[in-house]
């Protein structure tokens, strides 16, 4: 059963960052990323982060997604054109993306002592982790809340016309 | 039952997909998808060893990684349509000046 579910939502996950890749629209591009996003949300229930599923779809699939569709849409992207620089960077990035991804991937297979994930797993219950994550770990959890306010103001401030360009229009 | 090293290898695999994104890629938008594919794929490593040392606080890395990068979107997205109100382009060869 475990191994079905990973094989099919692993399929679904590459399957989908392969057709981002592939794909020379924009708002294909966000609707695949989507996808990918979905069956993340899926492995980490396999691997027992119910929380994180949640957190997966509620923030990444939702918010940062819509997003992301939302500015494709109001910018009005079109198609992407090939350029030199793309076709230099398909030339010399292929290869050398594919020997980070062998040596990677080597690392792993010779790396002893993994162990392996069943369906009959504990899983980490939203209690715990936030036992830990009010406890110990307080204060980064409060710093990232200024992080937010930091990122809100910054997004606010960046995306609003700016006063400049107010005053060269008048 | 399947071993770890499964989920190991599917994220090393997303995360190169999204360097190969990112770099073939010449769409501001799309390149900025790319890196949310990276973060994803760090992500899954952070929970499957989570998992294997049975340990609460690789998951709530990946909880902290997911709210910097809830407010990487938001400043990245402002940028872009900044960037794109300047030059009226999304197109990355295109933009290459730091001056307006």
């Amino acid at each position: 059963m475990h191994l079905i579910l990973f094989i099919v939502f692993a399929g679904f996950c590459l399957a989908g960052a392969i057709n981002l890749l592939l794909q020379t629209h924009p708002i294909n591009s966000a609707l695949s990323l989507v996808v990918v996003m979905c069956s993340l949300a899926v492995l980490y229930l396999l691997l027992g982060a119910e929380f994180l599923a949640a957190a997966q779809i509620i923030v990444y699939a939702g918010a940062i997604m819509v997003l992301f569709t939302f500015v494709v849409m109001l910018l009005n992207a079109g198609r992407e054109e090939r350029t030199l620089g793309s076709r230099a960077a398909k030339a010399v990035g292929f290869p050398a993306v594919v020997a980070i991804l062998g040596v990677i991937a080597t690392l792993i297979l010779k790396a002893q002592g993994l162990g392996s994930a069943t369906l009959s797993d504990p899983i980490t219950s939203t209690e715990d982790l936030s036992r830990v994550l009010f406890h110990e770990l307080l204060l980064p959890f409060e710093v990232t809340s200024v992080l937010i306010l930091v990122a809100i103001l910054g997004a606010v401030a960046l995306a609003r016309a700016g006063d400049g360009e107010r005053r060269v229009s008048k | 039952m399947i071993p770890l090293s499964w989920y190991l290898l599917l994220s090393a695999a997303l995360f190169c997909l999204g360097v190969i994104g990112f770099l073939i890629k010449r769409n501001l938008i799309t390149v900025f998808m790319s890196i949310e594919l990276m973060l994803n794929g760090v992500n899954l490593s952070f929970v499957t060893f989570a998992h294997q040392w049975h340990l609460v606080k690789g998951q709530i890395f990946v909880f902290f990684v997911m709210v910097v990068a809830a407010a990487e979107a938001a400043v990245g997205l402002a940028i872009i349509i900044a960037v794109f109100r300047a030059r009226s382009t999304l197109a990355v060869d295109r933009i290459d000046l730091m001056k307006l």
